[in-house]
């Protein structure tokens, strides 16, 4: 009964450094399905020795999917890898890895509860007398590489302890430990702020120089131009071009989007009237005593938009969920047109006019078994003329529902589809619909474009600044620096739980990205 | 506008770098609880206090070295418990208003001068054994060791196993037919560790092949297990009990000198060869879990299954044989009910015992250790109302018998608190 952990056959010894040793990636014809939709479609791609070679898409585009079957995870019903031009065939990533090829997942794919080095060292451990982990040779591994590139990591600290950055930096360093070759960055830049981001592109630029091949997957035009090589992009699964980084932004984002998009929002100058939310010191705590929101102040106007910006997991959650009464520890007063928000109920929150569209909109906005209409009504259950006595008024329910979904172009296959069946986009206009449909004093918008195509965010913004002009109140809070340039009319930047400054909305990036970091800006810096 | 104006300065710098800012808030929980048990226990050893004499019996009359007995005036110790166990409560809520957590050991500093102060009430004008009292202790903990370690290892890879008390029952009913067949007890605890196995194979294919949900295939397995043996036992054992159900109880084993050290030899080192085995498996199961290879995958695979598929370690093969394990572990304390203690196999003999153990793994916290100690905790609570009512103690029995439910229902909801499990535990690992 005793089980007998498998080791993964690589030949690992005696290779110890990544210096000198290149190799050439090419993908033939790689096809990938799920069920009916063709995640990727004939898709041929070379990675030259030492390049670093963007992958841009779109969300939803297959650059993830790609990435997965180059690493293992899924199978390719059709198409070859290869690896110096010799076929490979991985099982697993397992294969992969010892094939040469590294990956910086997206959503990072490291133990929380783990110190760096055993998260380092996990899967190709070396042990001791006694089956003891050899935890001593990891830590000098992670050593060796963290000084090599600067990374400054400490192999004892827990992960779940460190910063997104440093968390990002024992991924590429758990990836250089099992001498990666080719090293696939999958949206790194997701969870960085800007001056993370640029540490990054050095980074990768370092890394290239030692010779390593970089696949950078992004939809993000700026740090494509910056730093590839060489650009491929992809297109609802195909190959549609290969671009120089000297390509402009329109040019880029046209074969990314397959039409000319306007990156800009239509806005008129805001109009402000008087405060309408007033929130003064305002302190959230969770269970465990940690201050996740720390004395926080401002006020929303009528007629503007006040954008929250930080990067994720500075408070901002915590602060909006504090505003709609889901948090059961808070300290401070918020009063909307004067009446106290604070200790209400989230029924009593919404009964007071404040429509919320939450960051998460599969696990809180809806539900997705429920239909369309039914989500539509989540919110008004209770309430005639949905319900009369205990009877739901269907008809009337329909009747709305149909209203809805044409007024915010919600394609579906009709007011009974069930809301998990839709795109994220037509999802998000489902939210939308059921919150701007009743009489809003204050509009709150978290994220409202995470994770949509371009066009959803479109009409997302569209709908946002329609609100503002019609005399409501609105936050939006955003962790992409170019939702929060188009949108906002002030913006409020947040670090670990406090508020760093709030500046007029058009302030340049490179202040609000320092602000991200936590620096208070100086008086006039934005002149 | 052409200036920043930052509207809200933060009250202090903003220092980049450093982790969240912490407070500690206030609880009361501590205090309380200390307070009421305060009362209580004021009420009972010194308002409804008995007078008298109690007499703590230290040695066994074969030991070597002869400890003498120690006497307790029975009213006066209750007042001494009394006043100490309200300068304890005065101190926690002192900590608690300049903002500081009660430390653990003061809280188990309150316990053990409570327990002091009711055995000295409960024994006023008797003699109470104590390596008596403790030897049963252990006797009572061996099978919820093992199904706690068996729960350690399950829930640590990512499944939770409520199937324990299945597995110890199969275990102890295997056991018995097996041992009584060939009169070898060390082939019956094979076999327990077999039938333990085969209940946890059940598990794991549903909850690992098939995403059923694992509390649900665990409750089932174990009313599965107990109408199975209970079925089995009327119709084939009770019939043929001299053939099949009467198995060679393993025999004491007296370690050379260990054995003397007065209070502790009588209690560690005079017992069956399964329990000299659960010493070791306990020491195994930490030290593989927290230092070896095997370990540090199965922890990953319970935390965050999809970053231990990604450096290449299969997620549900490691699942599944461990789950295996963990059957097998509890199997060993199964037989230990029959092979060990009570010499026979009797229907529902596991009576709970598999539950308790799942509460053990959660009072101590998943830490193999700890659950250990847990269940040492809830067999001496066990075993105290089994000597009380020896003594003959004026509680009634019935309330006795409440006792170790009891302190597992205030050890897990009041003494644990939040405590953090195996991230993954419970949730099926599916590979798109």
């Amino acid at each position: 009964m005793t089980y007998r952990a498998r080791a993964i056959p690589t030949a690992r010894a005696g290779r110890t450094s990544i210096e000198s040793k290149t190799m050439k990636l090419e993908l033939r014809g790689i096809t990938k399905r799920f069920g009916a939709l063709v995640a990727n479609d004939d898709i041929n791609l070379t990675i030259e020795e030492g390049e670093i070679h963007a992958l841009l898409g779109e969300n939803g585009a297959g650059k993830s999917t790609l990435m997965n079957v180059l690493y293992g995870l899924y199978r390719a019903e059709e198409g070859e890898i290869l690896l110096d031009d010799v076929a490979q065939h991985f099982a697993g990533p397992g294969d992969a890895m010892a094939a040469g090829i590294g990956m910086v997942h997206q959503h990072f794919m490291l133990i929380p509860v783990f110190t760096v080095a055993e998260n380092v060292m996990l899967g190709h451990e070396q042990t001791k007398a006694g089956g003891r982990l050899d935890l001593a040779a990891a830590r000098t591994r992670v050593r060796e590489i963290s000084d090599r590139f600067g990374f400054n990591v400490d192999p004892d600290a827990l992960v779940e302890n460190l910063p997104v950055g440093v968390q990002q930096r024992v991924e590429i360093i758990k990836a250089l430990s099992r001498d990666a070759k080719v090293l696939v960055f999958d949206e790194p830049t997701a969870v960085l702020t800007p001056q993370e981001t640029d540490e990054l592109m050095n980074i990768m630029r370092q890394l290239k120089a030692a010779g390593t091949s970089i696949v950078f997957i992004t939809h993000k035009l700026r740090e494509v131009r910056e730093v590839a090589d060489r650009i491929t992009v992809i297109r609802l699964g195909k190959v549609v071009g290969t671009a120089s980084p000297t390509a402009s932004n329109e040019e880029l984002a046209t074969l990314m989007v397959g039409r000319a998009v306007d990156l800009t929002v239509d806005k008129a100058p805001a109009t402000p009237g008087a405060p309408a939310l007033v929130v003064t010191g305002l302190t959230v705590i969770d269970p465990l005593g940690q201050i996740l929101v720390n004395d926080v102040s401002f006020d929303v106007k009528v007629g503007e938009i006040l954008a929250i910006a930080g990067v994720q997991g500075n408070g901002q959650t915590e602060l909006t969920e504090a505003l709609m009464g889901l948090q059961p520890r808070v300290v401070g007063e918020i009063t909307l047109d004067g009446k106290s928000l604070r200790g209400h109920s989230v029924r009593q929150v919404l009964d007071a006019g404040v429509g919320f569209v939450p960051e998460d909109r599969t696990r809180d906005g809806l539900v997705g078994g429920f239909t369309i209409a039914e989500n539509l009504m989540l919110d008004r259950s209770n309430k005639l003329p949905f319900v009369k006595r205990f009877n739901l008024q269907l008809a009337y329910l329909a009747d709305f529902a149909r209203s809805k979904v044409k007024e915010f172009d919600v394609r579906s296959q009709g007011i009974d589809t069930p809301v998990g069946r839709l795109s994220g986009g037509n999802q998000q206009k489902v939210v939308l619909a059921r919150e701007l449909s009743r009489d809003l004093r204050l509009f709150v918008a978290a994220q409202p474009t995470r994770g949509l195509d371009v066009g959803s965010i479109e009409f997302v913004h569209e709908q946002i600044v329609a609100t503002r002009d019609a005399g409501t109140p609105v936050i939006v809070i955003s962790t992409e620096l170019d939702e929060v340039a188009a949108l906002a009319d002030r913006i409020m930047v947040m670090y670990s739980g406090r508020i760093v400054g709030i500046v007029p909305g058009d302030t340049p990036r490179s202040v609000l990205g320092l602000m991200m970091a936590g620096e208070v800006p100086a008086e006039g810096a934005a002149a | 506008m052409s200036t920043i104006a930052p509207v809200n300065q933060p009250t202090q710098p903003v220092e980049p770098g450093d982790g969240p800012a912490t407070t500690v808030i206030k609880s009361w929980k501590v205090p309380i609880v200390l307070g009421v048990f305060t009362v209580l226990g004021f009420l009972l050893l010194v308002v409804f206090g008995r007078s008298g004499t109690s007499t703590m019996v230290l040695s066994t009359s074969s030991d070597l070295i002869q400890l003498p007995d120690v006497l307790l005036p029975t009213r006066e110790t209750g007042i001494v418990v009394s006043v100490l166990m309200l300068a304890i409560t005065g101190v926690s809520i002192w900590m608690v208003q300049t903002h500081r957590k009660t430390p653990l050991w003061l809280i188990s500093v309150f316990a053990l001068l409570l327990l002091i102060g009711f055995l000295a009430w409960a024994s006023a004008d008797a003699r109470i054994p104590v390596p008596g009292l403790l030897f049963g202790s252990l006797s009572l903990a061996v099978p919820l060791i093992f199904g706690a370690l068996g729960g350690v290892i399950s829930e640590r890879v990512g499944v939770v196993n409520v199937a324990i008390e299945g597995q110890l029952l199969a275990g102890a009913f295997t056991s018995a037919i097996v041992a009584s067949v060939t009169q070898q007890p060390l082939l019956g605890l094979v076999a327990a560790m077999i039938a333990g196995t085969l209940v946890s194979f059940v598990l794991a294919a549903f909850a690992i092949k098939y995403f059923v949900d694992q509390v649900i295939v665990g409750v089932v397995l174990n009313v599965l297990v107990t109408g199975l043996t209970g079925f089995l036992f009327s119709q084939v054992l009770a019939p043929n009990a001299a053939l099949l159900n009467q198995p060679p109880k393993f025999e004491r084993i007296n370690i050379p000198l260990l054995s003397e050290i007065p209070i502790i030899g009588p209690v560690f080192f005079r017992q069956t060869l399964i329990v000299y085995i659960m010493y070791i498996a306990v020491a195994a199961v930490y030290y593989g879990i927290f230092h070896t290879r095997w370990g540090l995958r199965l922890r990953s695979v319970g935390e965050h299954p999809q970053a231990a598929d990604t450096v290449g370690i299969n997620v549900n093969g490691t699942r599944f044989w461990n789950v295996s394990l963990a059957g097998a572990v509890a199997g060993l304390g199964g037989a230990y009910f029959t092979l060990g203690s009570v010499g026979a196999f009797g229907k529902e003999m596991t009576a709970g015992a598999g539950f308790i153990a799942l509460a053990a793994v959660i009072f101590g916290r998943w830490d193999p250790i700890r659950a250990t100690l847990a269940a040492l905790l809830f067999g001496f609570a066990s075993n105290l109302q089994n000597v009380l009512s020896i003594i003959g103690s004026p509680v009634p029995s019935e309330f006795m018998l409440m006792l170790p439910y009891l302190v597992t229902i205030f050890a897990v909801a009041g003494l644990v608190g939040q405590s953090r499990g195996p991230a993954a535990s419970g949730k099926p690992y599916l590979k798109s």
